[in-house]
């Protein structure tokens, strides 16, 4: 590894000073878990190092009212021991808890997640689901962006440059609510997902009355399958509209193949997903 | 270009060193401070041979810069014995013998302590997860397993 500085600012103002004045090579540390792999394999070297970790915004999980703010460094582990979060997201939890073993959960974050861009990051469809909105702190200040719309495509983002995800905010939501995450990997643990399922639904005596789908690992950035929710709004969840929603689906998969996955079978069990989320999310909805 | 100063604290004791900024927290524990009980294995966090823990959190020291220790307490396997009284869970690996080369083993007891501290009644499915990110090419991990279940029965006996 080259010469590299290495800065902890304790505010989000001081670190957008420190990345603007990197000129374009500096790199945010969350976790590391991603950023030092990169380095080591010589794939980025930056000048600047910037650790995230003193800002407690960024590592900190607050409630108010019903909705969420979680820190975009805070570690998968921490998420996972969340008991608030774990009662009204269990779906976006086990997503985030399935990154990687007990070691990477240790800091690993869903902000590193979500700007590595790997269209197969576990966190990123069920925080899609969740509608998720994105804190963004950069040099021209804040913005709120859905978090669908930070990919742009595998290992690229829309963040302009020196621009840090802050933290995620997942909304209130009213009883009968719930999510779920579904990934298929050829292993039991510890493996990159062939596709990923994410589903949050609301349910009001037994109807679906509002939905978001998501799927990874089926395109060049994660979807939000508006086509899929339609399907499962206003459906008790019947076989038929179970089916509907997995032909829109199937329908948005653009997948690649590659030694874990045709394309034939990733289209296929993008639907087979959908529907065991969907059932999984019910369930947890007080639904089924 | 300027070495960094870090102020840590590892297996208990005040511990200051100079670093540079890319150097991983594995790097300094080996080359620097002698502790070579804590192996690289991957590198890459995958393999768990460097497991620490870092503010009480399992870790890959290999995936930790150097000056992000600083104001930190690190756990290392040197710290795991009470000067000659070995750990139960050190115990129990040679009894069982739960270890064949053993470059992976201080990594596995590490992590297993985790895991004891957190859960002192885990299922032999939650221990086999949390291992799930140590790797070991010899032993085919039963003897592993067993140790670390026999383990925490023995502590939870211990304890009543």
């Amino acid at each position: 590894m080259n010469e590299v500085r290495y800065t902890a600012p304790h505010t989000l103002d001081e670190a957008v000073s420190a990345l603007a004045a990197a000129n374009g090579t500096g790199r945010i540390l969350a976790g590391g878990t991603d950023l030092l792999v990169q380095m080591k394999a010589g794939m980025v070297s930056p000048g600047v190092i910037v650790d995230v970790k003193k800002i407690t915004e960024m590592t900190t999980i607050d409630e108010k009212g019903g909705s969420f703010r979680v820190g975009a460094a805070v570690s998968g582990a921490v998420i996972g021991e969340h008991a608030g979060l774990r009662k009204a997201w269990p779906g976006v939890v086990e997503a985030v808890n399935l990154i990687g073993s007990k070691q990477i959960q240790g800091r690993a974050s869903a902000g590193g997640n979500l700007c590595n861009a790997s269209p197969a990051a576990d966190s990123v469809p069920a925080l899609v689901a969740a509608g998720a909105i994105v804190t963004v702190h950069g040099p021209k200040g804040r913005r709120e962006v859905p978090v669908e719309k930070i990919h742009a495509g595998p290992g690229r983002t829309t963040l302009e440059r020196g621009e840090i995800v802050v933290s995620f905010t997942l909304p209130a939501r009213p009883p009968g609510s719930s999510d779920a995450y579904l990934r298929l990997i050829p292993r039991t643990e510890m493996d990159i997902a062939v596709v990923g399922c994410g589903v949050s639904l609301t349910l009001q005596g037994g109807t679906c009355t509002s939905a978001r789908v998501s799927l990874g690992a089926v395109a060049p950035t994660v979807l939000l399958v508006e086509d899929a929710a339609k399907a499962l709004i206003g459906s008790r969840l019947d076989d038929k509209a179970l089916e509907a929603a997995a032909a829109a689906c199937r329908a948005v998969c653009k997948p690649i193949d590659d030694k874990r996955g045709t394309i034939v079978y990733r289209t296929k069990i993008a639907g087979v997903l959908l529907k065991r989320a969907t059932a999984i999310a019910a369930e947890r909805a007080g639904g089924r | 270009m300027a070495k960094t100063h870090v102020s840590t604290t590892i297996n208990g004791e005040p511990v200051e060193f100079l670093c540079d900024a890319s150097q991983t927290m594995l790097d300094v524990l080996r080359d620097q401070l002698g502790l070579t009980g804590s192996k690289e294995g991957c590198g890459s966090g995958d393999c768990g041979a460097c497991s620490v823990t870092l503010d009480n959190r399992l870790v890959c020291s290999c995936l930790i810069l150097a000056p992000e220790a600083d104001g930190h307490h690190i756990q290392t396997i040197e710290g795991m014995a009470q000067g000659d009284q070995l750990h139960p869970l050190q115990k129990k690996f040679v009894e069982l013998a739960a270890l064949q080369c053993g470059i992976c083993t201080p990594g596995f007891l590490v992590a297993s302590k985790a895991l004891l501290d957190r859960n002192p009644n885990p299922t032999e499915t939650e221990v086999r997860y949390w291992l799930a990110g140590n790797l070991c090419r010899c032993t085919g991990y039963d003897k592993i397993i067993r140790a670390v279940m026999e383990v925490a029965a023995d502590m939870r006996e211990a304890a009543r």
